[in-house]
């Protein structure tokens, strides 16, 4: 690194020319490299390390694997087409019997209960009655002896079904898919079906909410792009000021506005517009007017500093030039801003997608969001295997977005005719 | 209590590293629980007497989650000894195996307890429900029982609900006439699952769910219900505290059991019993109830208690008779299937 400086003038006549300034570029990258070495590696340790982490366990199926190897081996050649014989039931027992000692039973059992409903019973049951190891050939006859589900194939199949290494169990049922008896992969079962409903909805509120905070936040974007600094300036407080309280002080005071005694209603009522209060919160508008007022400033900012780089002279040209002021905003001013919609769009949809606080609070049963049964399937029932595959669904979702988004604004940005 | 699994869990795996290159062989008894006010009470009237009795210890407290005491135990840096856990912690770490086996006969006897705080790992610590809650000062005509909870024509208004299977298909079960000691037998048939929601659906327009615990008694001070689901905890706190006039009722109330364990190869085996011997006699239980309206484990508790007291308590043997312990086994089976069944019976 240093050759450079130590080798003195006289060694720079030989030294040609070129490969001088190679080895002070190639010195100059790696100390911009060194600068941002320290974010790489948080980034690396933070964010690709923990996104990789769960995208893993979304795929990952050890828990039958570690604790009943010996069953998970003998099944391995198993046909699915009766229920297995002898050796496979010695090597359960044999399981079972080492699981217990081991206090792992419950593991697998949880695992197993995601396959078949019921299985944490028979298990748990198993485990409790199996006292000894049978004896040699009666392995069959004592665990079905024990709970008759053991002579049933899909009992059997459930097992098979988790043996791992890898699954799609998780990963299909996030997309309300399931595989049968048989292994081929079918609807899940009507009452359970929900989590195309649940994207469909996440899309769906989004979606909403970043159209209103487009048509909310485009006028008063251009108010301040156009104001004299010093009044701009004092409205840029306001828009600033909730943008910097916190989320969850913003999403209570929407319950205190809008609940059946709040202020809303009691307003109405005591105009004499109503009799019975309206039901504003704990539902689909609630949600709606909360997020938006939430997400008004991630709109705003990003179209006030588009509309602030575009030249009121266009404008002027455009009406000496006998245009209509709807033709010249349609046609000079709308083109100049796309970007600026662009970016507060998509920063409105993607944090909107991922909102968990908000819904959770102002909106009803109907209303709760992906983020809402990722939440649930982490803390409260601890099935990340699920948790983490509704997570890949959904970063799949958004950066397919990402991508039609960066299709749909370069391919129509206004570069004065020349493409750069 | 919300649970912040992950973070806790990644936090003690750190803190269990972090302590197995510190950590002094020979530690005092540490006694971990559920912090805020309860945490505060315990103090009170179990952590500084049992002090003063002679045995040094600590007090620290957590936020819950199976995860971390899998962390603290597996980690081989045990720097807890005696946790107080919720029942389905209480069933998943005694099935994983880590925690001691509850030997009885060094704190009273199995006698001295009620038993359903009889446990293989661990010995019942607080009892609390989940009960109809109402304000006194809109409804004049006190409600019996979640029938009346359903009656929207005799008690108008709106309902508050536990957002999510847990409780609500009991409660709409119960109300529906099941009685309360055939509430999980009935739910778990097909027919007892239908006839729950098709109760539900009878009220579902006029439902508001809350999620926290906090919720219920705002919900009810705001008007925004006439009558919910709630902690009888936070009924007694909103009285007490904010001069509320919030009733109760017992009918068919839904109750669990928090319990003490002691962590698997604790070094502190013979402070902990010590402890757990303390804290499980009826004059200091008593005195826990005096200060925060939790039922208690020991038989004998309840009798040294002021009759005022009493009636406000889990377990004064009244308010135990119609009522039902929500079952463990049960939704540790069925939690995440019902769960989605909710989630599609709200949707539509």
């Amino acid at each position: 690194m240093t050759a450079a400086f130590v080798a003195g003038a006289d060694a720079s006549s030989e030294v040609p020319l070129k490969r001088r300034l190679k080895r002070a570029e190639r010195t100059r990258r790696l100390k911009a490299l060194a600068l941002i070495l320290p974010l790489l590696l948080f980034l690396l340790f933070t964010f690709l390390g923990p996104i990789a982490g769960m995208l893993w366990r979304s795929v990952d199926d050890w828990e039958v694997r570690q604790v009943m190897p010996h069953t998970v081996a003998a099944l391995a050649d198993w046909d699915g087409k009766d229920v297995p014989g002898e050796p496979a039931f010695a090597a359960l027992a044999g399981d079972i019997r080492t699981a217990r000692d081991a206090g792992t039973v419950a593991i697998a059992s949880k695992r197993l209960n995601y396959a078949l409903n019921g299985f944490r019973t028979i298990m748990s049951g198993t485990a409790r009655n199996l006292k000894a190891l049978p004896e040699p050939g009666t392995a069959k006859d004592t665990l079905i002896g024990i709970n008759p589900a053991w002579g049933e194939r899909a009992t059997w199949a459930a097992i098979k079904s988790a043996s791992g290494p890898l699954t799609s169990f998780y990963l299909l049922g996030a997309l309300d898919l399931t595989r049968n008896v048989d292994g081929a992969i079918v609807a899940a079962p009507e009452e359970q079906a929900i989590y195309r409903d649940v994207f469909g909805r996440t899309f769906t509120i989004s979606l909403g909410v970043t159209v209103l905070c487009l048509i909310l936040g485009f006028p008063v974007a251009y108010m301040l792009a156009t104001l004299p600094t010093g009044q701009s300036n004092v409205l840029m407080i306001f828009v600033l000021l909730p943008f910097w309280t916190s989320l969850l002080v913003r999403t209570c005071a929407w319950i205190v506005v809008l609940q059946s005694e709040g202020i809303v209603n009691d307003s109405l009522r005591w105009i004499g517009l109503i009799d019975e209060p309206l039901r504003l919160i704990y539902n689909r508008f609630g949600v709606y007017v909360a997020m938006t007022h939430v997400l008004l400033p991630f709109m705003i900012l990003p179209l006030y500093s588009s509309m602030r780089s575009i030249s009121p002279a266009y404008m002027r040209a455009a009406a000496s030039l006998g245009a209509s002021p709807v033709t010249a905003f349609l046609r000079i001013y709308l083109p100049q801003t796309v970007p600026g919609i662009g970016a507060g769009s998509l920063l409105v949809f993607i944090l909107a997608i991922g909102y968990y606080i908000t819904p959770a609070l102002v909106g009803g049963a109907a209303d709760q969001m992906i983020s809402y049964f990722i939440a649930f399937y982490t803390t409260e029932t601890v099935n990340w295997g699920l948790a983490s595959a509704l997570g890949a669904v959904l970063l799949l979702a958004t950066l397919l977005l990402a991508v039609v988004y960066g299709k749909l604004v370069h391919g129509q940005q206004v570069t004065g005719g020349m493409k750069n | 209590m919300s649970k912040l699994k992950v973070a806790v869990g990644f936090l003690a795996t750190f803190t269990a590293g972090v302590a197995l290159a510190t950590a002094a062989q020979a530690r005092d008894l540490t006694v971990v629980s559920w912090g805020g006010a309860y945490q505060e009470a315990q103090k009170k009237v179990y952590f500084e007497p049992f002090k003063k009795a002679g045995t040094p210890m600590n007090d620290e407290s957590w936020d819950g989650g199976v995860g971390v005491l899998r962390a603290k135990v597996q980690g081989g840096a045990a720097t807890w000894d005696v946790v107080q856990v919720e029942s389905e912690e209480l069933a998943i770490g005694c099935e994983e195996g880590l925690f001691e086996t509850m030997e009885f006969n060094r704190i009273g006897g199995e006698q001295a307890y009620l038993p359903q705080t009889v446990d293989a790992c661990g010995v019942g610590a607080i009892v609390y429900d989940f009960v109809l809650g109402y304000d006194k000062d809109k409804i004049k005509d006190a409600p019996k029982s979640w029938a009346d909870f359903f009656d929207t024509t005799k008690f108008p208004g709106k309902r508050g609900l536990r957002q999510g299977a847990k409780t609500t298909l009991e409660i709409a079960l119960m109300a529906d006439g099941v009685a309360p000691k055939d509430v999980y037998k009935v739910l778990g048939t097909e027919e007892g699952l239908e006839r729950a929601f098709k109760k539900l659906d009878t009220i579902k327009n006029d439902i508001v769910w809350w999620k926290a615990g906090a919720q219920p008694p705002q919900l009810l001070a705001s008007g925004e219900v006439a009558m919910t689901s709630v902690y009888n905890g936070r009924i007694d706190a909103a009285n007490k505290a904010e001069k509320k006039n919030f009733g109760m009722v017992w009918n068919g109330a839904l109750y669990t059991i928090d319990s003490w364990v002691i962590l698997k190869g604790s070094p502190n085996k013979e402070a902990a019993y010590k402890f757990l011997d303390f804290v499980g006699k009826a004059e200091n239980q008593a005195k826990l109830s005096e200060n925060i309206a939790y039922g208690t484990s020991n038989k004998d508790a309840p009798s040294k208690l002021a009759p005022a007291v009493l009636t406000d308590l889990p377990t004064a043997p009244d308010n135990m008779k119609n009522a039902v312990e929500i079952s463990v086994p049960f939704w540790l089976e069925n939690l995440d299937r019902l769960t989605e069944r909710f989630n599609k019976w709200a949707a539509k």
